[in-house]
């Protein structure tokens, strides 16, 4: 499968703290690629890199290089970036609009203003993160109404909206019962034929479940990285071994 | 003693102090009011002064009032809510803006008759304004610009890290996002802020003592160019500077000051209670 997003040389610091050190490796089109890891390993750190969100934060730095599609990142206009690399946070953050109006926000800020084209990316997204039937009839009620799990998937279809290539999950059902967890899951699983999915998660279990590669990442480095099912049943480091059968963590 | 009534001593005292609070007010409402009622009238409200102050209204310092605190605040509100969003979103934590954080800070210190002089010094005398409505609004609207700025900037801090966080991730601009993620939310609390600092533009007298107010103008300004009657000062002048004027009259005038601004206090209010009811966060 091709490469989809190329990590070369990545270090990452905030201030003097180095959170990320020497990362180099590949992201394939159309695959579940999880991260796991014990916090404070640069899980979400490495995310918010890819798609340049942490530049918000004043104290970050960078060195190396990541590539979108052969293309610096660096060099991609950001807002774009934003809308081609999406991200779902660990809590829904609905913002106070409407179900309607939170799904559009992304695609009215780069320009989108007709109304039927609006509708049909509403419908399109909702569809796709499997909310539609539940939330069709009140499209024009406050978001913050809905319930957790509906919640995050509103988040969902809400990056779905922005047409994105590749969709960052960080740690997305550390929020959500068991019932809502199944159905992000299966989600995820779903838009796997028509986006590169990046997954963050504490939940070893959830990694196993649905990744289809795993990297495991430890204080800043990147320990192993292979095909999810060998780095479970024969990882190559002892420490990923005891990691993923729960002697730490 | 035992533990109860030490706490039931405690209670009443902390009740008494409270209580001590609330007391001037109703006071001063209660006899202003209980003097100044007999003089309302339609007549009063809305009539010129005549025959020395003595009769009529008090129609051209309402007026004027009311002009002063609408130029104060087309001056106040623009510059004090551009320079809220320059501080809370766009600028650093550095020496600077903390320099300026320090000066707002001070300016709602500076006493009021400080700014009266600094009117007259530049808008009156050096950029030759004369003593005008337009000095005086620009005199007010500098003094209403701290708390203006203040509240404003701590209405756009109790909005969520989160929605800017969302809005950039789906990828706006920072103008984007403060203009459709920010600003909408902070809107109620700025507006709160404005109309509390209007409050005290309405009130205020040594500000425009130099800058606008004329003692004696039985008729409507015509221009900002103009002088005109205020309220506070046409209190001050009827009270102590002219003797012999009718008790219920100066009760009267104080009674419509005091309500015009009672007034703005409370639509603060329900402003705020009717946004913090609405909000889901």
């Amino acid at each position: 499968m091709p490469t989809h997003i190329a990590v070369r040389d990545l270090c990452v610091h905030y201030g003097r703290n180095c959170v990320l050190k020497d990362l180099s490796f590949e992201i394939q089109k159309n695959e579940i690629f999880t991260i796991i890891g014990p916090a404070n390993s640069g899980k979400s750190s490495f995310l918010q890199t890819l798609n340049r969100l942490n530049e918000l934060n004043a104290e970050f730095t960078k060195t190396g290089l990541v590539t979108l599609d052969d293309e610096d990142i660096d060099g991609i206009d950001v807002e774009r970036l934003r809308a081609r690399v999406g991200i779902v946070f660990a809590l829904p953050f609905p913002l106070p609009l409407s179900i309607f109006d939170n799904i559009t926000y992304g695609p009215r800020m780069h320009g989108i203003r007709a109304k039927a084209r609006l509708a049909e990316l509403v419908e399109r997204s909702l569809r796709e993160a499997y909310l539609w039937s539940e939330v069709k009839d009140r499209l024009q009620q406050p978001a913050m109404n809905l319930s957790g799990g509906q919640q995050q998937r509103l988040c969902i279809a809400r990056v779905l909206a922005g047409q994105p290539e590749v969709i960052l999950f960080d740690e997305p059902t550390s929020g959500l019962d068991p019932i809502s967890t199944a159905r992000v899951e299966e989600t995820m699983m779903e838009l796997r034929d028509r986006y590169t999915i990046v997954l963050v998660t504490n939940n070893v279990a959830q990694a196993a479940r649905v990744g289809t590669r795993t990297a495991f990442f430890l204080m800043g480095e990147m320990v192993e990285v292979g095909d999810t099912k060998d780095v479970f049943t024969r990882p190559s480091d002892p420490r990923t071994d005891q990691y993923v059968t729960g002697k730490f963590g | 003693m035992n533990v109860r009534t030490e706490q039931r001593i405690a209670f009443g005292f902390l009740f008494f102090c409270t209580l001590l609070a609330v007391v001037p007010v109703l006071v001063i409402l209660g006899i202003i009011a209980y003097k100044g009622m007999s003089a309302l009238s339609l007549d009063f409200i809305f009539g010129m002064p005549e025959s020395g102050m003595n009769a009529g209204g008090i129609f051209p310092a309402l007026l004027g009032t009311i002009y002063l605190v609408t130029g104060a605040i087309c001056f106040a509100v623009p510059l004090g809510v551009l320079s809220a969003i320059y501080l809370v979103e766009y600028s650093k934590d550095n020496v600077v803006s903390r320099l300026i954080k320090l000066a707002i800070v001070n300016l709602a210190g500076v006493p009021s008759v400080v700014y009266g002089l600094f009117g007259l010094g530049i808008f009156v005398v050096f950029l030759g304004f004369g003593v005008s409505i337009l000095s005086g609004s620009l005199t007010l609207g500098i003094m209403i610009l701290p708390v203006i700025i203040t509240a404003s900037r701590e209405a756009l801090e109790s909005v969520p890290k989160s929605f800017r966080m969302v809005s950039f991730s789906l990828g706006a601009s920072r103008w984007q996002t403060i203009r459709h993620a920010v600003l909408p939310h902070a809107l109620p609390g700025i507006l709160t802020g404005t109309i509390l600092g209007l409050g005290r533009a309405a009130g205020e007298t040594a500000p425009i003592l130099f800058t606008v107010a004329a003692f004696y103008l039985p008729r409507l300004p015509e221009s900002v160019f103009d002088q005109t009657m205020a309220l506070p000062y046409h209190l001050y002048v009827i009270s102590t500077q002219v003797p012999g004027i009718r008790e219920d009259f100066r009760f009267g005038t104080a009674l419509v000051l005091l309500m015009l601004v009672l007034i703005l206090n409370l639509a603060a209010i329900v402003l705020r209670y009717r946004f913090r009811k609405k909000k889901r966060w």
